[in-house]
């Protein structure tokens, strides 16, 4: 009954979710790794990056328009979450259940700004023309737009890895992740650690905007459709672990993509929750467990 | 509220105040005070879990559409004419009744529903969460999908659902007339009496040994743990009684505004329900009912003077009392008795120094 094209199609398809997923989830996972919060308002950094595209394509039109609103909308996001940082977060920072409802204030705020300045509707993104095809492999046709967007995903994972493996910066943030105050103790200015992965974060995420203006129309609520299951990637990946967080959004976007054989998208998302949280029955550290003697991490 | 011999009593008045409101406001206002009540039920339990219990929970939306949906159900079914099937399942041509309508056609098994099934689903959930020792931000965030699922799921199923719409057009409640002077009214003395139960039971519960071992576990779970305790059956009765609250309030929302629909459930009224208690102060009973009433009263004022400003006044006024205000206006209110009776004490407390 279940043909093997309609199959890879949809693993197909499973890897390309799992690519949004992740590129919504790495920018938490970060900062959540580093700081434990979890910022409520990441998904307006998605719709930001939309937008911040959609401001370019009116500007610079052509072809190569998509690498133009790429850089801006990093850039742009980055700003907005390095200002959230330095005006709400800093503040609350020892109150991680607290920091979480203040950016969610700050992303009803931003959403509503949305809608006052692009109108409820939304705006609508058009793929250049090279983003326009597709190849067709045994039967199976992939777009060009689903294989760019894991590209994007594979190169932000790989300029990630780099960036903490080799980088000054890199060190530093491996530093405070795992012992706080003796980074601080050995001079390492944490907050300016804090700030830059925060900025880094959100501009992952409004990275991510870009790329989901390409599949639909960048509306005020964007953010939202893509933000839960983000949640639940970082949830499962286990305290705010890389690797964790990419094993993790391959597996949900598997088990979303899969599961709309059979189900329809209402009931596959009850199924994905229900996932969750029988995983964590058997790894309630996530599927990376950071090994650590202290008892109350 | 403590101390001041003022405040201490100052709940007198206004239970008689509320008693009396069926024939001090008009109608209208009555119906809007007897929604904000019913939210108040829901309030006390936030306080429960998340003031006494230090668990923050995104998803009360959920029981509280679960109270509502099987009230609902039952009026729907009973608002029919008898071999006829509600509106919308007509519409979308569904033949029978689905089998889990089915119990909802006795008002008696509808009641023990807006219990049982908030209590039942709540606690099955809290402990396979609380037993792997998942809290904090985790906890949070899984709630928060819970509440976008059901609401997804409730849109969705249209033709046993209702969908986007949800249930509405009701006519009778046990046999009376919805809609009339003296429904509303005894409608609106049910709504507070209930109120005044669920504040007093809770008042006592958390007075009792279950509080207190509630609040250890918030400020010290580890501790509470060595010292010989389980804390997961008592965080998992803890979420499981907010639950039934949030479920009661839900069924006497949906009595009073005739209507239930997945915008009562979802994400955003889920932390709606945050912020009533954020802005009335969670560590405070009365704090909860005061902030349900404020807030959803300067959100019908606001929203009907200037409706895009709203969501700007409720990120701003969350960010606000979160970060200035942890203990919300309750807080702000015990400050300033207890620097009041600083000051009144100061002269006395110099003498007593100088004594020595």
């Amino acid at each position: 009954m279940l043909d093997a094209t309609l199959f890879a199609g949809q693993v197909f398809n499973g890897f390309s979710v799992a690519s949004l997923f992740v590129l919504a989830a790495l920018g938490l996972a970060l900062s959540f790794g580093l700081m434990r919060v979890i910022n409520m308002a990441h998904g307006e950094m998605l719709m930001l990056g939309g937008y911040l595209a959609y401001l370019t394509y009116l500007i610079v039109p052509g072809p190569a328009a998509i690498l133009v609103a790429m850089p801006v909308a990093f850039l742009g996001a980055a700003l907005v979450g390095g200002l959230l940082e330095l005006t709400v977060i800093r503040r609350l920072s020892s109150r991680p259940l607290d920091t979480l409802l203040a950016t969610w204030g700050v992303s009803l705020i931003l959403q509503q700004a949305a809608r006052s300045a692009f109108g409820p509707i939304g705006v609508g993104v058009t793929a250049p023309d090279w983003l326009n095809t597709g190849l067709s492999l045994g039967g199976l046709y992939f777009p060009s737009t689903r294989i760019f967007i894991l590209a994007v995903a594979v190169v932000v994972l790989a300029g990630l890895g780099l960036l903490i493996a080799r980088t000054r910066l890199g060190l530093l943030v491996r530093a405070v992740n795992q012992d706080r105050m003796m980074a601080a103790a050995s001079g390492i200015n944490t907050r300016r650690v804090d700030l830059a992965v925060f900025c880094l974060g959100t501009g992952i995420a409004g990275l991510a905007g870009v790329v989901l203006s390409l599949l639909g129309p960048v509306t005020p609520s964007v953010g939202q459709s893509y933000i839960v299951p983000a949640f639940l990637v970082v949830v499962m990946g286990g305290l705010g672990s890389m690797v964790g967080t990419t094993i993790a959004a391959v597996i949900l976007g598997l088990v979303s993509a899969l599961s709309q054989i059979f189900l329809d998208v209402s009931m596959s998302q009850v199924l994905m929750l229900l996932f969750v949280i029988i995983f964590l029955q058997f790894r309630p550290q996530g599927v990376v467990a950071t090994r650590s003697r202290a008892l109350e991490g | 509220m403590s101390g001041h011999p003022i405040l201490r009593h100052a709940w007198i008045p206004l239970i008689g105040l509320a008693v009396l409101a069926p024939s001090l406001v008009s109608s209208y206002d009555l119906n809007l005070l007897g929604r904000f009540l019913a939210m108040a039920i829901l309030a006390i339990g936030i306080v429960l879990i998340w003031g006494e219990g230090g668990i923050l929970t995104l998803g009360q939306g959920v029981f509280f559409g679960l109270g509502g949906y099987s009230i609902a159900m039952y009026l729907k079914l009973a608002s029919l004419d008898p071999g006829y099937l509600p509106d919308f399942m007509e519409w979308s041509g569904v033949m029978s009744l689905p089998w889990w309508w089915v119990p909802f056609r006795s008002p008696l098994l509808a009641l023990l529903a807006v219990v049982l099934l908030p209590a039942l689903f709540a606690g099955l959930f809290a402990w396979l969460v609380f037993r792997r020792r998942i809290a904090g931000v985790y906890f949070a965030l899984i709630t928060q999908a819970v509440a976008l699922t059901f609401a997804t799921l409730l849109t969705s199923q249209q033709s046993t659902t209702g969908g986007y719409n949800g249930l509405t057009g009701f006519t009778t409640l046990f046999g009376m007339e919805l809609g009339t002077e003296s429904a509303n009214r005894t409608l609106y003395w049910v709504t507070l009496g209930l109120l005044a139960a669920v504040f007093a039971g809770t008042k006592w519960l958390i007075g009792s040994r279950f509080g207190t071992l509630l609040r250890a576990t918030r400020d010290g779970e580890n501790r509470v743990r060595f010292l010989g305790y389980d804390t997961t059956p008592y965080k998992v009765a803890a979420f499981a009684l907010s639950a039934v609250f949030a479920s009661i309030g839900g069924a006497l929302f949906t009595l009073h505004a005739g209507v239930v629909s997945p915008a009562f459930v979802g994400v955003v009224p889920s932390i709606e329900m945050i912020v009533w208690v954020a802005v009335g102060g969670r560590n405070s009973l009365w704090g909860a009912v005061a902030g349900a009433l404020i807030v959803n009263f300067a959100k019908d004022i606001v929203s009907s003077a200037m409706p895009e400003a709203w969501l700007y006044v409720l990120g701003l006024v969350f960010i606000l009392v979160v970060t200035f205000l942890p203990n919300g206006l309750a807080g702000l209110v015990d400050d300033l008795m207890k620097r009041r009776r600083n000051r009144a004490d100061a002269p006395r407390a110099a003498m007593l120094e100088e004594a020595k």
